[in-house]
């Protein structure tokens, strides 16, 4: 059976396996439709919201861009991971036992303020937004990858899939659809990563073998690896390069902006006690950490594969040959990515050789003349297909390769579904039930969902067609714009009852403001390419580039509404009350009747 | 008033508490080690590399994990010790 027919077989069968799913629990009311009538156990939802959570960024794309940079990109792991502690200790159990259906709900009421819970719906919006750019990003290669062509059809066909995917099913459809999700792309993502760890370190854990020893030459890994990448004239691997202000910032964007994300907290709404959602974050993490704690492995391990399989006779040897490149077993997976459009390589100096390496160091520059190279000649590699691409630079056996395409697949599907519903869910719910047309029936509210779903796919393929970054960093600027918006709000509308509507609205707008502004200055005007004014190389203040700037706007946010609330009329009791009431566990139940 | 009176009031002042002491340690263990006190760290090594390296990579993911168990762990009790959970 050849390699196409098995990706097909695979991501047939996976995809055959959710839409039964669905269909199974097609949610039948609006409150099935957001919440699954709370009847979720903890342990389920903390493996749906795994699969919620881990979107194309973390399978496609994260272990790409941690290979390619080394530790400066370990924000990615610990902002990622980190951000569920904040979820867990200062809002998932308070936010459960205020017992409505969406974050806007809640700062509406807790802000009593229906321009509060408008203005949280345009943060939500814009952030899921961008959020699934990142994500349609993701569908498109792994789309274009397994059909073989080249990844902007792959985008128009998967943006169909994931429309017609997401309409179908509510919360509950999706929220078993995404425990049938999270073990597919967790056994995907593991066992490649198995195979590879044992192949250099003889260690079947990944983890592990990371901080092993690398087999062939007898060094540890990772004193491998960096031996290699600087023969090769790049930043070693384990060293720190970028600014420590920068990625201080960044990581903290990352976290805050995880735990201020729509689509994850509304998880937490669907646990059925206050308790379970305090477990519930700890079980999400343990699900998440699982692939983060084998995602650096991947990262390092491709990294030494890839100088391996250019250099096959050792940096100081001759590289490989062109003649190689076309007809060697090994290196048929070069020819596949290149109909994607995301790899590519040119014999720049006819020595039918392509010399690998960077061509920006100077001591690579003088090697360079002395040898007659003239440039890098690996001309293009996408980090997003680094993941995708790894079991077969290992050579692995195709039905791991078919694996690992319908694992990203299912990645990127389960957030797409996700952020649209919570698109969904802000549209109909807050704004157009909640404040234009109150007395909606349910029917047309279901109706307004699912025409919502498709305007956000039609935005997000159109801005996907010319994304901002690699698919993990278009995810890292919504994170950044969730960070500045909507978690100051959540925090402080819990831990403090001093902080009323005028300065919560201020707050929020304040930071949504500087962020979208910094990240437009930098990405260009709603991501139009060539109309930004700074680059993140040489970014505006100083070392902050514009995916770390969300840590500032939510400090602007906390301040605005802290000085706002000072000068302006205190909180209401009744409000106060509320705030007293949802810091205590007792009486959740009651509290869970809808809207 | 009411201000006063969440400020006396035991079962949040411990949950109080026990986030901070959490949130210390999430912050030492991720930006501290991980990132800014990686230079002083320097010394000890791991499998080819340093402890700083572990803990961006993995130790701050590993210790985020025991932070929220333990913290549902002592809620729940605190809970219970001033009646406050669940019917």
């Amino acid at each position: 059976m050849d390699q196409f027919t098995l990706n097909l077989l695979f991501v047939g069968g996976s995809f055959a396996l959710y839409i039964g799913i669905a269909i199974w629990a097609r949610a039948g009311s609006t409150s099935e439709f957001y919440a699954a009538g709370r009847g979720v156990h903890p342990v389920t939802n903390g493996m749906a919201t795994a699969a919620d959570w881990m979107s194309a960024a973390s399978f496609i794309s994260m272990a790409g861009l941690i290979a390619f940079t080394g530790y400066d990109n370990s924000s990615f792991l610990m902002g990622w991971t980190g951000g569920y502690v904040l979820l867990a200790l200062l809002l998932a159990p308070y936010l459960r036992k205020f017992g409505k259906f969406t974050v806007s709900e809640f700062i509406g009421d807790r802000f009593y303020s229906p321009t509060a819970r408008l203005v949280a719906v345009i943060c939500l919006l814009i952030a899921s937004i961008t959020y699934v750019i990142g994500q349609m990003q993701g569908v498109g290669i792994a789309f274009g990858r397994f059909l073989e062509i080249d990844a902007t059809t792959g985008l128009l066909i998967g943006s169909c899939v994931v429309f017609a995917y997401a309409v179908f099913g509510g919360m509950k459809g999706v929220t078993y659809t995404q425990v049938a999700q999270y073990c597919v792309l967790i056994t995907a993502y593991t066992i490649p990563a198995v195979f590879i760890s044992l192949q250099l370190t003889g260690n079947p854990i990944p983890a592990l073998g990371l901080f092993g020893e690398h087999t062939s030459s007898g060094e540890p890994l990772l004193a491998k690896l960096d031996q290699i990448v600087r023969d090769l004239g790049f930043a070693e691997y384990t060293a720190a390069h970028g600014s420590t202000i920068n990625m201080v910032l960044f990581t903290l964007s990352l976290m805050i902006g995880t735990a201020g994300l729509p689509h994850v907290i509304m998880r937490f709404f669907t646990v059925p006690r206050v308790s379970d959602a305090r477990w519930s974050a700890g079980w999400t993490l343990v699900f998440i950490a699982l692939l983060y704690l084998t995602a650096p492995a991947v990262g390092a391990m491709a990294r030494l594969n890839i100088s391996e399989l250019m250099w096959p006779n050792g940096t100081d040897g001759a590289a490989v040959s062109v003649e190689q490149i076309e007809n060697d077993p090994q290196y048929a997976w070069m020819a596949t990515w290149q109909k994607t459009g995301l790899l590519d390589w040119e014999d720049k100096n006819g020595d039918g050789m392509i010399q690998y390496y960077n061509d920006a160091n100077a001591d690579l520059q003088a090697k360079a003349a002395e040898n007659g190279w003239q440039g890098n000649e690996l001309t293009n590699f996408n980090r997003d297909i680094l993941v995708l691409a790894n079991p077969e630079i290992a050579s692995l056996p195709g039905w791991v390769i078919g694996l690992v395409a319908a694992g990203g697949l299912a990645a990127a599907l389960s957030t797409a579904a996700g952020l649209l519903l919570a698109i969904s869910s802000a549209v109909s719910h807050d704004l157009l039930k909640g404040q234009l047309t109150p007395n909606m029936s349910e029917k047309s509210e279901l109706l307004a969902a699912r025409i919502s779903m498709a305007a956000a796919i039609v935005v997000a393929v159109l801005l996907g067609l010319n994304p901002p970054g690699f698919a993990a960093q278009t995810v890292a600027l919504a994170f950044g714009l969730a960070a500045a918006s909507i978690f100051p709000a959540l925090m402080m509308g819990i831990f403090s009852t001093r902080i009323n509507n005028t300065g919560a609205v201020a707050g929020m707008l304040a930071g949504l403001v500087v962020t979208l502004l910094y990240i437009f200055l930098h990405k260009g005007w709603f991501f139009i390419p060539d109309t930004n004014m700074f680059t993140d190389a040489d970014p505006l203040l100083g070392p902050i580039k514009s995916t770390s700037f969300g840590a500032i706007g939510a400090a602007v946010n906390f301040a605005v509404a802290y000085f706002v609330s000072g000068a302006t009329k205190e909180t209401p009791q009744e409000i106060v009350e509320l705030v007293e009431s949802v810091r205590v566990p007792r009486g959740a139940g009651a509290a869970a009747a809808g809207h | 008033m009411s201000q006063n009176q969440q400020e006396q009031n035991p079962y949040w002042q411990a949950n109080i508490r026990l986030i901070t002491i959490s949130l210390v340690i999430w912050a030492i263990v991720s930006f501290g080690f991980g990132i800014i006190l990686r230079p002083l760290l320097s010394g000890i090594a791991v499998g080819g590399t340093d402890l700083g390296f572990w803990f961006a990579q993995q130790g701050s993911i590993l210790v985020f994990l025991v932070l929220i168990f333990f913290y549902a762990w002592r809620m729940n009790g605190l809970d219970r010790k001033y009646g406050v959970e669940e019917e």
